[in-house]
């Protein structure tokens, strides 16, 4: 029988693979983008095991939500992503260096 | 060892190796394509935890929308994937490093036994005539109905923020400058000019 430490410990190896792709395709806006896809998705999956173990509902609703957020935030990031291609020519997070900071 | 747990280790595999491959592969529609089948594989294991409508919507939403979206872009801006993954094995150790030192502890913390069968119990099964989606709706349109409508607000202003950023055109668009309307003077719109008449000799 599966537990539920078993569900915990696959989304938090998803996670920190998720958090190794952000790392080492630094530069690329688009991955970072989709790892922080992967991030959400191992994160969801915590919340639905925790609310089928616990017998809880709102684990899921909270999911829902989650996934809402997810889809606008990632509406806005790709039309970011757009202009920024359009001004500069480019996707590299190098070139967004006009602040200095 | 039941069917049940023999689907969860082979997702399991899927689920870890194609979110491998994504963050690893040098293209980016390639890793587009490892996403897609990372969500399928979560999709899948979010049907053994009985969360049926969220799996199907994971599946409709993300691969049927978000991800055709991240293709589209992809595909759109054509990117140089030379100098983008220039600082690839730069990152690589650290990457690696703080990865396995999160996991480590993640996994020292959640082995400690507060999460095992013995301590949660096993949930019972529903049967066939449960409805998830019936479920949720009961939830989510009467204890959760006012994040649902500011959920729906915020789609509403991720189109119009989506839409306005990437708007080109801007002659195209009809707008009214409402102050110039009425700051409008005579002298703008009349010209009066002034004729000399002609004489009736030589209009002969």
């Amino acid at each position: 029988m599966i537990a539920l430490s078993d569900y915990l410990i696959l989304s938090s190896i998803v996670f920190c693979i998720g958090l190794a792709g952000i790392f080492i395709n630094r530069t690329n806006i688009i991955m970072l983008l989709m790892c922080v896809e992967l991030i959400l998705a191992a994160v969801n999956t915590n919340f639905i095991a925790f609310s089928y173990y616990g017998g809880d509902l709102a684990g899921q609703i909270f999911v829902f939500f989650i996934l809402t957020v997810a889809a606008a935030e990632v509406a806005i990031g790709l039309a970011i992503l757009t202009l920024m291609f359009r001004s500069r020519g480019s996707i590299d997070i190098d070139v967004t260096n006009t602040l200095k900071g | 060892m039941e069917f049940s747990s023999i689907l969860f280790y082979v997702f399991s595999f899927f689920f870890i190796a194609s979110s491998i491959m994504m963050i690893t592969s040098r293209n980016t529609a390639k890793a587009a394509l490892f996403l897609i089948l990372t969500f399928f594989s979560a999709a899948s294991l979010w049907l053994l935890l009985e969360a049926e409508f969220l799996a199907i919507t994971l599946i409709l939403i993300y691969v049927g929308a978000v991800m055709v979206l991240f293709m589209f872009v992809i595909k759109m801006l054509d990117t140089d994937q030379s100098t983008l993954r220039a600082q690839f094995t730069r990152y690589l150790p650290l990457g690696i490093f703080v990865s396995i030192i999160v996991i480590a502890q993640i996994v020292l913390v959640l082995n400690a036994g507060q999460f095992d069968i013995a301590m949660t119990g096993i949930p019972e099964k529903h049967d066939a005539s449960y409805s998830n989606i019936t479920a949720i709706a009961e939830q989510l349109y009467t204890l959760y109905v006012y994040p649902f409508e500011l959920a729906a607000i915020l789609l509403l202003i991720a189109i119009i923020a989506a839409i306005t950023l990437v708007h080109r055109n801007e002659s195209r668009s009809k707008k009214q400058n409402i102050s110039e309307q009425i700051n409008v003077q005579a002298k703008d719109r009349m010209r009066i000019v002034s004729i000399k008449p002609k004489s009736a000799k030589e209009s002969k």
